[in-house]
């Protein structure tokens, strides 16, 4: 087992080919985070007078914490509902032949790589005034005048989590397809039914695919700027919106700056949190 | 009795997951089928169903310049960036993939931050960056911006196919007295291709379809195609923009289904 000298190692790589790359990351991804952090440290437009003006602003202000707070409410909202959702995917793709499974695959991608202006611009069509839930629900005779669905927290949610699906429903379905089946069959011999098999074998063993999942689709919900801003519209800001609209209309570069990195060590805060769930999972899964 | 009373949760069970997974299925695929229907409409604005069907709004789309200028934009800047990120990327695969130590790791988590970090602070970012050494936005900001959030895609992707990679192939290619040069040439490169195609496909994706960097690194001069798109959005519904939509959407299926044939998309994405 032990390893072979580096010099006759043939099966792998020298690090310096990862120079390229980190190099260009240095001055290209880290600098200007770098440069981010350091502006926001500046109480005036200028950037001439240092301090956490910013920060204490942001901090102190009700407006922005609602921001901040509707926007990681957003996130677990979409990430519920595409996790409820996604695991049956998930489950009915371990349970097909192998061509409804490439079917599935495919119609789990599709929305991953369609523009998503695209699939937001086709959540306005269903979700207006005119629009295919509010017509089906009149002719039927249900509702008389349109429900507001567009413009709703309902509206975001439900765009948001087709958008983000594959997110979850891939690593998911990874995880599933790792399982023994034979657990299964031992705990329904053992007496276990569907249920209780599902929920205290299924589900837990799968609870690393379904972290890596949760970790993808939070970060991506709370980040999406362009579905939160067509199908919110102007009487919900999330963080997105607002971090553009301090920088791009309001050229307040600093307090950008600030919110730049308020939002950034929010997302690092749940994904580190995920991650740590994740290494607990792992150890549990393999125990 | 206990075994009849297993069968039918067996059978609730299965049932509730079945119906879940249908309109979870339903629900991804619709969106994209209604605009489809509707980028066909012979009317005026975007009733579903359309009172008739004709191709009037994809001739609209062959006179819309704006839109033309703005995707010849992002496609030149994602063909850009997926170079770059193919080039850069491969390379620090390579380099990490089969290292077990700190700084390998370390390099990994760096090159993944993009994917989970919000694109648009890192627009806002680089925004500043370019604004203080004096580069005023171009193509060439964009290229860069986009290189950094699509090379994850890449390095993901090659790093799996070298997983898949059995050592003993690259040792007795060695031992047969090859160079590592001609070893990497002849017989890792034919093996992690799907791989790399794999991952820069996705990433050419990701960028013909960039927001969040695009928004703060372009100006009018460098319109971007969702930009655009999102901006004509905002004023009206525009029923160009659906037979726009639809365009993306078959060009869309159709690089799929090729990539499906080419590299096993489907089964790169889920192992």
């Amino acid at each position: 087992m032990g390893a072979a000298p580096a010099s006759r190692d043939v099966t792998s790589y020298g690090m310096g080919l990862a120079a390229p790359l980190a190099l260009f990351f240095l001055v290209f991804f880290v600098a200007p985070l770098l440069q981010l952090f350091w502006l926001s440290l500046h109480n005036d437009t200028a950037g001439l007078h240092w301090g956490l003006g910013q920060y204490l602003h942001f901090l102190t202000d009700p407006f922005s914490l609602g921001v901040l707070g509707s926007t990681l409410l957003l996130g677990a909202e979409v990430t519920a509902v595409c996790l409820l959702l996604g695991f049956p995917i998930a489950w009915l793709y371990q349970r097909v032949g192998p061509k409804l499974q490439t079917i599935i695959i495919l119609i789990v991608l599709l929305p991953l790589l369609t523009s998503v202006v695209v699939r937001t611009f086709a959540w306005i069509v269903i979700l207006g005034r005119q629009g295919i839930i509010n017509a089906t629900l009149q002719s039927l005779g249900i509702i008389d005048t349109p429900v507001k669905l567009l413009y709703t927290q309902f509206g975001v949610v439900i765009a948001l989590a087709q958008v983000q699906m594959p997110l979850m429903t891939l690593p998911l379905i990874t995880a599933l397809g790792r399982i023994d089946p034979n657990l299964d069959d031992a705990s329904c011999s053992l007496g276990a039914g569907s249920w209780r098999t599902f929920f205290r074998v299924v589900l837990p063993l799968s609870l690393p695919g379904v972290i890596a999942g949760c970790t993808l689709t939070y970060a991506a919900a709370i980040t999406a700027f362009i579905t939160q801003s067509l199908i919110g519209g102007g009487q919900m800001l999330f963080m997105p919106m607002y971090l553009y609209q301090q920088a791009s209309t309001l050229q307040n570069w600093p307090f950008a700056a600030a919110i730049s990195i308020i939002f950034l060590l929010a997302v690092l805060a749940v994904v580190s949190v995920f991650t740590t769930l994740g290494r607990m999972s792992r150890g549990y899964g393999g125990a | 009795m206990s075994g009849r009373k297993r069968t039918w949760e067996a059978i609730s069970f299965e049932l509730v997951m079945t119906v879940i997974a249908v309109i979870a299925l339903v629900i991804i695929i619709a969106p994209s089928l209604v605009v489809l229907i509707v980028s066909f409409t012979s009317g005026f604005s975007l009733r579903f169903p359309p009172p008739g069907y004709s191709l009037r709004w994809y001739a609209e789309l062959w006179n819309a310049w704006q839109l033309h200028f703005a995707a010849k934009n992002s496609l030149i800047v994602a063909l850009w960036a997926t170079g770059l990120s193919v080039a850069l990327g491969v390379a620090a695969a390579l380099a990490i993939s089969r290292s077990r130590t700190l700084s390998a790791r370390l390099l990994d988590s760096l090159f993944m931050s993009p994917l989970v970090l919000p694109a648009l602070a890192f627009g806002l970012a680089a925004l500043m960056l370019f604004s203080l050494v004096g580069l005023p936005v171009s193509l060439l900001t964009l290229v860069i911006g986009h290189t950094v959030v699509c090379v994850p895609y890449v390095v993901r992707n090659t790093v799996a196919a070298l997983a898949q990679l059995e050592p003993t192939l690259l040792e007795s290619s060695a031992v047969l007295g090859a160079s590592r040069l001609y070893t990497f040439r002849r017989i890792v490169l034919p093996l992690i291709r799907p791989g790399i195609i794999a991952g820069a496909f996705i990433a050419f994706m990701s960028s013909f379809d960039n927001v969040p960097v695009s928004l703060f690194l372009r100006d009018a001069a460098t319109d971007m195609l969702p930009i655009r798109m999102w901006q004509d959005l905002e004023g009206k519904l525009d029923v160009t923009i659906a037979a726009l939509s639809g365009v993306l959407i078959i060009a869309t299926v159709a690089l799929v289904a090729v990539m499906e044939r080419v590299t096993g998309l489907s089964r790169r994405l889920t192992n």
